[in-house]
């Protein structure tokens, strides 16, 4: 089984941990020698607390965190925003599956539906949110909304460009092997449109992400971007940056996660590198 | 020229009769163009046919229509008599180009067939696995096809059609994307599973070679556009045949002499219209 494409030396491998190790740490550093009152003179603000206000500290920062995960105040507003963004990621797909396919499929609604999907694409969507608030309440229904519309369309073009792309002949070969118009559709349109799901995954799960938090944020009572939202109410830089920070590391966990289901669900997939190198 | 009338005496297993194929031009509306006319070729049961043509002449055509892939403008498809109305079931297909789903392993792509027929699953499981090792690749089973060889994808779609045991084979240069000692080998491999049970080979080839070797009559297409089939020769070497050794024989070098004198005025003609074009 050929493994996950790796880096060419692998010699290089704990050295580039190290190297990703020094930089995270040289950038928290950075952050705590420039807004620590009073370690270097102050050079910009004339208040040597006044960056400190600005920026927050990394250590309080990662108080905040601390207080958070050990007090267990986080677990609800991190559940909210995971149940939302795979609600939204799920239902969107889903969605973004059916009409791609739909449309790819039937010229005819495809050419009527063609300028509407145009136009919704193009229509700053985070626009609505807003207007999903007051039509689906403050409660997790106007977050899901949200992010479905951002991850819809993702989901849709790639579909709908993954089925006009089947190869003919994969297509001639399967009608010529006996498959009826319903065959096709799950043995032949369906795998290979998925194959293009895939492809979007990274983006549509970061979207619906976005879409959920960015939907706290603008009105709710639970989730991390409701938090964030509470702390810049009352200029509590630290929380809004804790908040950043464990959104930008559940992100990464979820990418993780995607890039693990990907690896397992397209095997089939030619990797350019398959050498191992010795 | 020994135009040879064939002589099968039951009705022919495929018969394609006056087909006309006309396409309307993509880039300029209402220009038209005929790629194939009045087109008459019959196979014969267990029956091996070539044909031959030069390059751009239309030979794919005229397979896919044998298919039911595509609807002649004018003509009559005839499958043992009958009409044929939609896909061909009665015939495989091989492609020239890559024709094997991707993201099914080289077992799961044999059994495709047997599955859409509904076949259960143990059983399309073990005549798939049985096909594998007759085409030569036991082990072979869970590999993709982005990990096979282009030969070995080849073998996979021969099992594929072969599985399903048509009473027609049409095969679109099935070998001419392969260098030449695998494509012998294949030729071989062909031939072999052909004389073990005899079906109706349309086999299109641009490489006359090819066709001499493996046929029992090559049929030869004039150069396009409208092209239709201008002479036609048996081939009288023994069987069974060695594709190597054969192409050594006198018979095969005063046959091949024969058909090519047949053929050069319409290569020459495909060649220039290549070139103007």
């Amino acid at each position: 089984m050929p493994k996950a494409a790796k880096p060419n030396a692998r010699v290089s491998r704990g050295r580039l941990a190290l190297y990703h190790a020094l930089l995270l740490g040289g950038i928290f550093g950075f952050w705590y020698a420039m807004t620590e009152p009073g370690l270097i003179t102050p050079f910009y603000f004339d208040d040597p607390t006044r960056a400190k206000f600005f920026f927050g500290q990394p250590l309080e920062v990662f108080k905040r965190i601390y207080t958070w995960f050990v007090g267990g105040s986080i677990y609800l507003h991190l559940g909210v925003t995971l149940i939302e963004t795979l609600l939204a990621f799920a239902i969107g797909t889903f969605l973004g599956l059916v009409c791609g396919l739909w449309l790819a499929l039937a010229p005819t609604a495809s050419t009527l539906a063609d300028p509407y999907i145009k136009a919704m694409n193009a229509m700053p969507r985070v626009i609505l949110a807003p207007i999903f608030a007051v039509w689906f309440g403050l409660g997790i229904t106007s977050k899901v909304v949200f992010g479905i519309t951002l991850v819809f369309f993702i989901v849709f073009f790639n579909v709908y460009q993954g089925v006009k792309e089947v190869s003919p002949v994969v297509l001639a070969n399967a009608r010529m092997l006996g498959a009826s118009g319903k065959q096709l559709l799950r043995y032949v349109y369906l795998p290979s449109a998925t194959s293009w799901v895939f492809s979007s995954l990274h983006t549509s799960i970061g979207l619906a992400f976005v879409g959920a938090v960015v939907g706290e944020y603008l009105g709710s009572a639970r989730g991390v971007g409701y938090l964030i939202h509470q702390a810049e109410g009352v200029f509590d830089i630290d929380t809004v940056f804790a908040g950043i920070l464990v959104l930008t590391i559940f992100a990464l966990v979820l990418d993780f996660v995607v890039t693990r289901v990907e690896n397992r669900l397209l095997v089939w997939r030619p990797r350019t590198a398959e050498t191992e190198t010795l | 020229m020994t135009n040879v009338a064939h002589a099968s005496s039951s009705t022919p297993a495929l018969l394609l009769e006056r087909i006309t194929c006309t396409f309307a031009s993509r880039e300029e509306q209402g220009e038209r163009y005929t790629a194939v006319a009045d087109a008459t070729v019959s196979v014969g049961p267990g029956e091996f046919v070539s044909v031959v043509g030069p390059t751009g002449c239309g030979k794919s055509t005229l397979l896919n229509v044998a298919a039911g892939l595509l609807f002649p403008s004018s003509g009559d498809v005839r499958i043992s008599g009958q009409p044929l109305i939609g896909i061909n079931r009665r015939a495989g297909y091989m492609f020239q180009a890559e024709s094997l789903m991707p993201w099914r392993s080289a077992l799961d792509n044999v059994l495709a067939g047997l599955e859409f027929f509904g076949v259960e699953r143990g059983e399309s499981e073990r005549r798939a696995r049985d096909w594998l090792a007759r085409v030569g690749l036991s082990g072979f089973e869970t590999r993709f096809p982005h990990e096979l060889s282009g030969g070995m994808r080849k073998r996979v779609a021969l099992a594929q059609m072969l599985i399903l045991d048509p009473e027609i084979m049409l095969m679109d240069e099935p070998f001419s994307a392969l260098d030449v000692q695998t494509r012998q080998m294949m030729e071989n491999e062909l031939l072999e599973l052909w004389s073990a049970n005899r079906k109706s080979v349309l086999f299109i080839t641009h490489d006359l070679e090819e066709a001499i070797a493996l046929s029992d009559r090559v049929i030869v297409l004039s150069a396009g556009p409208a092209t239709r089939p201008i002479a036609e020769f048996a081939i009288d070497l023994p069987r069974p045949r060695d594709v190597n050794e054969i192409r050594l024989t006198p018979r095969f070098v005063e046959l091949h002499s024969k058909i090519w004198h047949a053929m050069k005025d319409e290569v020459l003609k495909g060649y220039a219209q290549s070139r103007k074009a």
